[in-house]
């Protein structure tokens, strides 16, 4: 019998459960910065020192060094601060963010900072698909390419791709901006609600209801100021791309609700 | 949910029987159930056939190990009926088998043809430089069974099966044979919804399943594509038009290595290039498992078909 409190596994055929783990507490403090090895490190070790370092000894700026490739990386961190790792994500990176300014030299898996709330994410390499998935605000900039369905069901926020994009970009996009420099795969835009999508280059062919917008001189304040921010050169020219809202027919009230509101 | 992982060497032979456990160990939480190689010798002249003449999880009746033992001596008196001449067979765990052998004459079809006529015996591969093997278990189980670390060749694929669509045991494992076609052997993550058309259309020009398992129709599908004359390419650019479901699956031949991935792009695949090497995988860190300085990879695209030859 396991004791009250104490934790118990008593299924894990995938081998993932680590309901043991405890921060390696690795990190050399240096003027307020931190740094670790995460080599050796498994991804909860890993996650429980990142989150020991923020939240209890207050640092504001980590660096991890050699990351792997592991999943869920720097996950549901909800405060302010500057994480740096130096390598590559797998799967799950950064999701469930709130605040963090992260920097990842090389490159993310699928579903990188997906639920992002606030902060920037700066991937120097390439990105899987599912990029910003569902993600509610603050800055995305890929600086490779990215696989299939970037932002799908983005609810705000912004994301930036220097490189190309896959197929159902901005799936399902509710509210938010994405500002594409590279090729677009078929359906861009596919059932959109709301939201922009700015594409420079060529776009295969756009999805159900995303019809090209016009151009305002909002569109190029933002994407300048974008470019500034994140020192991304000179932009290209895009063109843009919103929802017909011939699909749209979410809030309105069928007749017969109507009726029975009036 | 599936793993597959491949490895391509151009320059020369490798441990690639090592590799592909460390590729397919770190990829264990995609694929309790069970594990699969596909791997591949220099050519030689003779031919190498792995079989098995039960299953892991069959019942172990009174009679198991009787049954096991005369149908094993079926197998061999089958071969050498048909001209083989047998230079080694090895019992490799209590069901499965490697024998090798020269054939002057016959051909592959008949021969596993008439293997599989004994009862529970089925082929998992038949060629002059693959072999397949797969077993339940993790990457390290299957590997210590069938000592595969010493195994040395050019290239090899792999698979940790989560299964979803049919048993968990040997004949529903990745990766498949394409029977009768030697050498060719493919390892899939996803799921195939004309599955029932394509087995029927191909049950109709002579071909044999083992399994309920859905993938089993890739490699029997490129098989008759190749054996009218089309490339291995060719064949898989085919398969983009006439396989419906998600796919992303890898096809290897004696000298090359292709994958493909389906146009709604819903499985993944992580992509390794090097001048030396080739590898690819469902995760990146199956990739780092075996090159051990730090790497740029990139997700190919929906719908992308690439080869590499050896």
């Amino acid at each position: 019998m396991a004791a009250v409190g104490e934790s118990r596994v008593t299924y894990d055929a995938r081998g993932l459960a680590e309901p043991f783990a405890e921060a390696p507490r690795t990190a050399e403090i240096e003027h307020g910065k931190a740094t670790f090895d995460a080599k050796d490190l498994t991804t909860r070790q890993i996650n429980l020192e990142l989150r020991r370092l923020l939240y209890e000894e207050g640092v504001k700026d980590v660096i991890v060094l050699n990351p792997g490739s592991k999943h869920s990386l720097g996950v549901g961190i909800l405060t302010r601060c500057r994480i740096t790792f130096g390598g590559s994500l797998g799967y799950f990176g950064c999701g469930l963010i709130d605040g963090p300014e992260i920097h990842v030299t090389g490159r993310v898996g699928w579903s990188a900072c997906e639920n992002m709330m606030s902060g920037v994410v700066i991937v120097d390499g390439n990105a899987g698909s599912l990029t910003g998935a569902a993600i509610r605000g603050g800055d995305l900039v890929v600086k490779g390419k990215v696989g299939a369905r970037t932002g799908i069901d983005q609810k705000g926020g912004t994301i930036v791709v220097l490189g190309d994009a896959g197929t159902m970009t901005g799936f399902m996009m509710q509210r938010g901006r994405q500002v594409i420099c590279g090729n677009v795969g078929s359906g861009l835009g596919d059932s959109m609600y709301d939201g922009t999508i700015y594409v420079a280059g060529t776009v295969k062919s756009l999805g159900i209801d995303c019809v090209p917008g016009e151009w305002g001189e909002t569109d190029t304040e933002l994407i300048e100021r974008k470019f500034q921010i994140y020192g991304l050169g000179d932009p290209p020219e895009f063109q843009k791309f919103v929802c017909g809202k011939k699909l749209y027919n979410y809030d309105n009230l069928e007749p017969s609700e109507r009726k029975l509101v009036l | 949910m599936c793993g597959i992982a491949g490895i391509i060497y151009r320059d020369g032979t490798h441990e690639v029987g090592r590799d592909m456990t460390r590729m397919l160990q770190s990829m264990k939480h995609r694929g309790p159930d069970s594990t699969g190689y596909a791997l591949y010798r220099p050519h030689d002249h003779q031919l190498v056939m792995r079989y098995k003449l039960a299953d892991a999880n069959t019942p172990r009746d009174f009679e198991f190990s009787d049954r096991l033992d005369r149908h094993q001596h079926q197998v061999l008196q089958r071969l050498k009926s048909m001209g083989a001449d047998i230079h080694d067979v090895e019992e490799q765990t209590e069901y499965a088998y490697r024998a090798a052998f020269t054939l002057p004459n016959g051909s592959l079809k008949e021969l596993a043809d008439r293997i599989e006529d004994i009862p529970d015996a089925e082929v998992l591969s038949l060629g002059h430089s693959l072999e397949i093997v797969k077993d339940l278990g993790d990457a390290e189980e299957v590997a210590e069974q069938y000592d595969l670390k010493g195994f040395t060749g050019t290239h090899a694929i792999g698979h940790v099966r989560m299964a979803t669509e049919s048993d968990v045991d040997i004949s529903g494992a990745h990766p498949y044979w394409a029977y009768p076609f030697s050498d060719v052997a493919v390892v899939h993550n996803g799921q195939l919804t004309n599955y029932f058309q394509w087995k029927r259309r191909l049950e109709r020009s002579g071909h044999r399943f083992q399994s309920e398992c859905d993938s089993e129709i890739i490699a029997v599908y490129l098989a008759e594509k190749m054996s009218e004359g089309a490339s291995l390419e060719d064949a898989m650019r085919d398969s983009l038009e006439e396989l419906d479901g998600v796919f992303t699956y890898i096809a290897v031949t004696e000298d090359a290595l292709g994958v493909c991935k389906d146009e709604m792009a819903a499985k993944p695949l992580v992509l390794y290039e090097s001048e030396g090497v080739v590898a690819l995988a469902s995760e990146e860190i199956a990739i780092r498992a075996v090159i051990d300085h730090e790497i740029s990879t990139h997700d190919p695209y929906e719908g992308e078909v690439l080869v590499w030859q050896r």
